[in-house]
């Protein structure tokens, strides 16, 4: 906004830009970049003084990230995890949604799996590695199923409330205008209940991801949690490093895959809220 | 046309007709003939929503019948069609897929609707509006966007539960004045739920004032105001006057 | 006019006194629907391999045989301890440092970088490291539970803080409070509907890292159970355990809801009114 002629003059009157005395909370951009390369650098200095065996430090874990994904394993035991959590996942999505659509309309599908559900959600799933690995086996079949588990309940929970908090006033809004049960179900209660689905998916990719880990750890076959405990094992600290590292991203990418998800095909939830 | 005989609606606590009752609808009978603009006036409570949900199908009487050219009405139909108070529009369509909404259900073809879509919006004054959603436009437009759905449809009978009860006076007076307009083309019949007395006034044939506990008809009053309404100042008009003298009356006892 | 109400009810014959359908009793068929469950377990599970499989009166066998050896108490005394000091370590921390990061911007700018890098890392991958400078006891379980349950706590507290209204604080300002005095009088009760947030999801968590932290360990606890009996292929036993840990989470949830009610009950009437 252009400042009028009499602004300007009082401005220049009151004369408040003489010299600020320089504050740290003005530069807290600053702030954040000495902590992190400070943090870095400390690391790299008194990391390299500690026995290796009990820690590494940052560019032993650059090293070993360059060569074990040059030698193959990683990307190998990587994809194999990838691919495991990816079919868990989606296992999870359909049983969740669908489920979780039927127990919000229709009361009998509610009282009928209702008390598993609360049951299943209440058990850490973790607990139910064990019992899983003693049933399917050290193999995927089994890193399937924790997934499964892990990702299935928050989508459930999340749609089911979701179904449970379309106003009565949108599905009524349907019948006026002559839908009938299925396209009620199509037109107003899925698209209603979209922005919660969304949000138990994010909840589900974080919890997914736990659970692959665990299991495998567990097992210690294949995948990325075998790795850590190989690495861990060996007392190799510098490549322990590298698996975790690279969860974290993942984790950290995943979840705003599915945000950005969420803005773009939920982008009335703001409004939604607000009601 | 409309005919509403001995109607009669309780509400029980949790659906379950074991436990106390609440006697919505007692014994409500009146009619309604072709092109007639009727508006139901009456306090909060007294069951004017639950009455016009009963004729659009949305919920059944427990006793008497209602019926639309001779046919018992027993669900909703093409003939009726209603406007929400709180617009029920749906929060993911856009302006222009809102008022797609009813053709879409009816299985009309894209095109097709979106022409006739378009149509209406320019008769309610929206048109370049048709991509915004509804949380970006305001209260007024939002309910033009529910009566140009509504009236997508051709309705016979429009049902309008207090469409201006959500949006501020300014806007409401110049909402029904539009609506008296578009009436005009339209011709349909219109039943309007209001609790503004004046608002009744303006708009109707007839005031049906109902009072609750249980809630039940008052009067019937006339209104013989000439039309078009929105030239000159009806509102001061001595007879308008009268009138809401005579219906303020009513109301209080 | 209920009366009245009741009088025209009766006229028009609308009251009923038998109830209309089965939606009337949702318990009976929640009931029905646990017991065919129940039944059908118990016939295939037997069937089947009944070492892998079980089936439930082989489970309430088992329950009974690790109560009364009073076994399940012992390790569930153990498993409850470490959750104690673990869990209650990260709310004291969680909280004090929440407080800092939310009252100061500059060290929230100098520590956000590591907690969410920290808090992005899946904490269940560090636990073997953990496991190996912390050894198999006691204490690298209390550590691995810290870490579960510190970030949601911090992270809300943090929030939490930063919503208190500039205005709320200017209250005390107004009332010549002291900097301490604002934090305990001030920003604190106000943020802690944020931070019981926080603490309700913390001990969801702190449960699944006990969990974690006592299946590798395997040395003590119930989850070193589930790994035990694993190992020697006595699923009814795991069921046990995993029933009492399902049973000791809604508790423990439950308990927290309760106390977040409680201590957060003006926000409810600061919706309402
Ligand atoms: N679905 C319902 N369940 C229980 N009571 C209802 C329901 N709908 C309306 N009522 C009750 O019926 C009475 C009439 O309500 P309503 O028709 O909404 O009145 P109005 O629209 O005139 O304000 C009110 O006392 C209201 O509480
Ligand atoms: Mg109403």
């Amino acid at each position: 906004m252009a400042l009028s002629t009499l602004e300007q003059q009082a401005l220049a009157e009151l004369d408040l830009v003489r010299q600020k005395p320089f504050r740290l909370v003005d530069h807290l951009g600053l702030v954040r970049w000495v902590s992190v390369f400070g943090a870095i650098l400390l690391w790299e200095v008194f990391g390299r003084d500690v026995n290796p065996l009990f820690l590494s430090y940052p560019s032993a874990i650059a090293r070993a990230a360059v060569q074990l994904v040059g030698a193959g394993q990683f990307t190998q035991q990587a994809l194999n995890s990838l691919q495991v959590y990816f079919i868990g996942l989606a296992g999870a999505l359909v049983v969740g949604i669908v489920l979780g659509l039927l127990m919000g309309r229709y009361r009998l599908a509610e009282y009928i799996l209702d008390p598993f559900v609360y049951a299943l959600d209440a058990t850490p799933r973790v607990a139910l590695i064990p019992i899983l690995l003693l049933w399917f086996g050290l193999g995927a079949p089994a890193k399937i199923a924790v997934v499964f588990l892990s990702g299935v309940f928050p989508v459930l929970m999340n749609t089911f409330s979701g179904v449970r908090t379309v106003s009565s006033g949108l599905v009524e809004v349907g019948r006026a205008y002559g839908a009938g049960e299925g396209k009620i179900f199509t037109k107003i209660i899925m698209p209603a209940s979209l922005p919660f689905i969304m949000a138990g998916v994010r909840l589900a990719v974080g919890r997914a991801l736990i659970g692959i880990i665990t299991a495998e750890m567990f097992a210690a076959v294949t995948g990325l949690g075998a790795l850590l405990v190989r690495y861990s094992s060996a007392l190799a600290t510098d490549k322990f490093f590298v698996p975790v590292i690279f969860l974290a991203l993942l984790g950290v990418i995943l979840t705003r895959a599915v945000e950005y998800l969420e803005k773009r095909f939920a982008p009335w939830k703001e409004t939604e809220r607000a009601l | 046309m409309l005919e509403v005989r001995e109607l009669s609606k309780v509400f029980f606590e949790d659906n379950d007709p074991r436990k106390p009752g609440l006697v919505a609808l007692h014994n409500v009978s009146f009619s309604v003939r072709q092109n007639e603009f009727v508006c139901l006036l009456g306090p909060s409570g007294c069951g004017k929503t639950t009455l016009i949900r009963i004729i659009a199908g949305l919920i059944r009487a427990d006793r008497g019948e209602i019926l639309v050219e001779n046919k018992r009405v027993v669900a909703p139909g093409r003939d009726r069609c209603m406007v929400f108070q709180q617009f029920g529009l749906l929060p993911w369509r856009t302006v222009l897929a809102n008022v797609e909404f009813g053709l879409e259900i009816e299985g009309v073809p894209r095109e097709e609707r979106q022409a006739v879509a378009r149509q209406y919006l320019e008769l309610v004054g929206l048109n370049g509006f048709e991509k915004y959603y509804p949380h970006q436009i305001s209260g007024g437009m939002q309910q033009r966007v529910g009566i140009a759905r509504a009236l997508s449809k051709k309705p016979d009978i429009l049902l309008m539960d207090e469409p201006f009860g959500a949006v501020d006076a300014q806007t409401r007076e110049q909402l029904q004045e539009e609506l008296l307009k578009i009436w005009t083309k339209t011709k349909n019949t219109v039943i309007f739920v209001t609790h503004s007395i004046d608002e009744s006034i303006y708009l109707s044939d007839r005031v049906i004032i109902m009072q609750a506990r249980p809630g039940r008809i008052k009067e019937d009053v006339k209104i013989e105001l000439p039309r078009p309404r929105w030239e000159g100042d009806v509102r001061a008009d001595p007879r308008f006057a009268a009138l809401r003298t005579h219906i303020r009356e009513s109301l209080r006892c | 006019m209920a009366a009245h109400d009741e009088q025209i009810i009766a006229d028009l014959g609308l009251r009923r006194e038998s109830a209309r359908s089965l939606y009337d009793y949702p318990n009976v068929i929640r009931a029905l629907s646990v017991l065919c469950f129940l039944i059908a377990w118990e016939i295939y599970g037997r069937r089947v391999d009944p070492l892998l499989l079980t089936y439930p009166t082989a489970v309430v066998q088992a329950a009974f045989a690790l109560i009364t050896s009073g076994e399940l108490r012992r390790q569930m005394a153990d498993s409850l301890t470490t959750l104690a000091l673990g869990f209650g370590a990260s709310v004291i921390l969680g909280v004090g440092l929440g407080l800092v990061m939310g009252r100061s911007r500059i060290a929230s700018a100098a520590l956000e970088p590591h907690i969410n890098a920290l808090y992005a890392t899946p904490q269940v991958a560090l636990t073997p490291l953990l496991m190996m400078w912390f050894g198999l006891g006691f204490t690298v379980k209390a550590v691995v539970i810290f870490l579960f349950a510190f970030f949601p706590i911090l992270i809300n507290t943090a929030s939490g803080v930063r919503n208190v209204s500039a205005s709320t604080i200017e209250v005390g300002r107004a009332y010549l409070a002291s900097r301490t005095q604002i934090l305990f009088k001030v920003v604190f009760p106000a943020a802690v509907p944020f931070i019981m947030a926080g603490i309700r999801v913390a001990i969801g968590r702190a449960i699944v890292g006990m969990v974690v932290a006592e299946l590798f360990t395997a040395i003590t606890g119930l989850g070193a159970m589930l790994t035990l009996y694993g190992n020697l292929f006595e699923t009814a036993k795991m069921f046990v355990v995993v029933i009492v840990l399902g049973v000791l989470g809604v508790v423990l949830v439950r308990a927290t809801q309760a106390l977040e009610r409680r201590m957060a009950r003006w926000k409810e009437t600061e919706r309402a009114s």
